[in-house]
């Protein structure tokens, strides 16, 4: 069930220069929100920021009743939101889009983020963990300082680091890691740029793995009305808002 | 509690308020967010006689108080709508109507034949001004023999409430709702979106897939009262004004106006239970201004 309603802003975290992680909580139930969804966040004061912010869910913290969220500010509108404070609202508009695919108990994943792309795999991984499945992460960024919440991921896995500048884990870009000469997973899981995305993607299709990828094409209503996201697929335009963001590269006209 | 329902041409409204083509999707889309019966009338998504691909991505460009859009009408065509979408529509206990657009009169004629069969579908608004399609769209409507031909075409196949939106990208707005009307249009809504551009300066390319777009949102609201206005004082049939409109007192502007209904559109994708509040503002704000209906304020600009 979608809600669109002023959550708390409980906490405000400052990961790394340039990223803002909010800790939002209500006074009921979030509800069920699957690892891949996202929300549509009004950012309000901001003078040249009209439309909704799209933001993954990067945690759901059951116990505290929290929903997290990393954002990478790169603009007006996400400029706004890191001013946020402890004790403000936020309005949000939520559960939105498919989500990854669930896990079975007993099965391989491997997920692959680059930049603020990990966000997501977090939630992500945990719910798999949760089903009983085994996630493992290969996270790429351009440097250490990139790197966010390694220590969040090592709880629920093995975690594998590319830097384009070597400074943490093996140099280059994901695809490039030891890891994918000797692939040891059932499944693929991406959520990055998408020059990344269609490396992975490749790479999924000549070892014959699934390999579902975390579409962000611009969007306005997030729910599948005003047809602006539209992906090129096989049963051609579909909204990214709705249909996915989760894709199956099999269905993309990669 | 000031009356706020409507009779617009045959079609009785709770209230006043309705939502635009082309932004609330079906009104299914919305179930969860706000409830579909306390909203005046649903327009769903413009709908042709052929499936339509659309525009290619990019579609949409964010722009001061508002937005671009190219979608160009992406839709699965009339028969999928009848045999599909009808279906999960007809129960809805408000006026569904259907946006309806085409590439030649007989297209509109025959779209329209096809849902003047659907029972609980009270009316049409015929889309002449979509500014994103290359054949047809606003190539009717910027003309008074463009209009008046497809109006009469579709008039002689649809016997229900007739509305028909108009462009604003034109010289003179009212010669164009004068002849809708003579063609035998029951209603006129306006405005379309405004034709527009915007360029990423840093990659030297148009924001958009086809270049241009159609500017929607808060900026185009002066212009958008302003051509109801006109509007008003040159027909007799009734006019249901949009544009822009965030708020109750952004409604009443239109009201006074002209503005016998409004439509809500792209305010819809900031709240998407922004219809029902705006038509509770609307009340509210009749209340305190001691008018006991909506009729008293429309019009009242001289």
């Amino acid at each position: 069930m979608k809600q669109c309603k002023d959550l708390l802003v409980a906490a405000v975290e400052y990961p790394s220069p340039g990223y803002v992680l909010l800790r939002l909580t209500d006074t009921e139930p979030l509800g069920e929100i699957l690892g891949g969804q996202f929300v549509e966040i009004r950012v309000d004061g901001s003078p040249s920021t009209f439309l909704r912010r799209p933001i993954s869910v990067n945690y759901v913290d059951t116990q505290r009743n929290e929903l997290h969220l990393l954002i990478h500010v790169v603009g007006e509108g996400t400029r706004s939101l890191s001013q946020l404070r402890a004790g403000d609202r936020l309005n949000v508009l939520f559960p939105l889009g498919n989500g990854f695919t669930r896990g079975r108990a007993g099965e391989k994943v491997l997920l692959v983020g680059g930049g603020v792309g990990i966000a997501p795999l977090l939630e992500y991984g945990r719910q798999l963990c949760e089903a009983g499945a085994q996630p493992q992460f290969l996270l790429g960024g351009r440097s250490r300082d990139n790197m966010l919440m390694l220590d969040r991921f090592e709880a629920l896995g093995k975690v594998y680091v590319t830097t384009e500048d070597g400074s943490m884990g093996e140099q280059g870009f994901v695809t490039q890691h030891s890891l994918l000469q000797k692939p040891d997973f059932d499944r693929i899981s991406v959520c990055g740029p998408k020059p990344m995305m269609m490396a992975v993607a490749k790479y999924s299709k000549e070892h014959c793995i699934r390999c579902e990828v975390s579409l962000e094409n611009m969007m306005a209503c997030g729910l599948g009305a005003c047809l602006c996201c539209v992906e090129k697929t096989v049963k051609g335009n579909v909204c990214v808002c709705k249909q996915g963001p989760v894709f199956d590269v099999q269905e993309l006209n990669w | 509690m000031a009356n706020i329902s409507v009779n617009i041409a045959g079609l009785q409204m709770k209230t006043p308020v309705m939502t635009a083509s082309g932004t609330f999707g079906y009104g299914l889309e919305f179930a969860d967010l706000v409830n579909l019966e306390d909203i005046g009338a649903v327009i769903v998504k413009g709908t042709t006689l052929n499936p339509r691909e659309g525009n290619d991505y990019p579609r949409m460009a964010e722009t001061p108080q508002g937005m671009l859009n190219c979608v160009g009408l992406q839709n699965k065509g009339v028969d999928y709508f009848c045999q599909h979408i009808y279906p999960q529509i007809k129960d809805i206990r408000t006026n569904m109507i259907v946006n309806v657009s085409g590439s030649c009169p007989e297209d509109y004629a025959e779209c329209a034949a096809r849902i003047n069969e659907l029972d609980n579908i009270p009316a049409i608004e015929l889309n002449i001004s979509c500014p994103n399609v290359r054949q047809g769209g606003m190539a009717f409507g910027v003309t008074t023999e463009g209009a008046s031909q497809v109006v009469k075409a579709v008039r002689k196949a649809y016997s229900k409430t007739l509305i028909v939106k108009l462009s604003p990208n034109v010289t003179s707005i009212a010669d164009i709702a004068r002849s809708v009307e003579d063609a035998g249009a029951d209603a006129v809504s306006l405005i379309n979106t405004l034709m527009g551009m915007s360029i990423d300066i840093e990659r030297r390319k148009p924001r958009l897939s086809i270049k241009t777009g159609g500017l929607s949102g808060p900026a185009i609201r002066p212009v958008a009262v302003r051509c109801v206005y006109q509007v008003a004082k040159a027909v007799g049939i009734p006019v249901i004004g949009l544009g822009g409109i965030m708020t109750a007192e952004d409604a009443i502007e239109f009201f006074m106006a002209g503005a016998s209904a409004i439509e809500i559109g792209t305010g819809n994708f900031i709240d998407p239970a922004i219809s029902v509040k705006v038509a509770d503002g609307i009340s509210n704000w009749l209340d305190s201004h001691r008018c006991s209906d909506l009729k008293e304020i429309i019009g009242v600009i001289e």
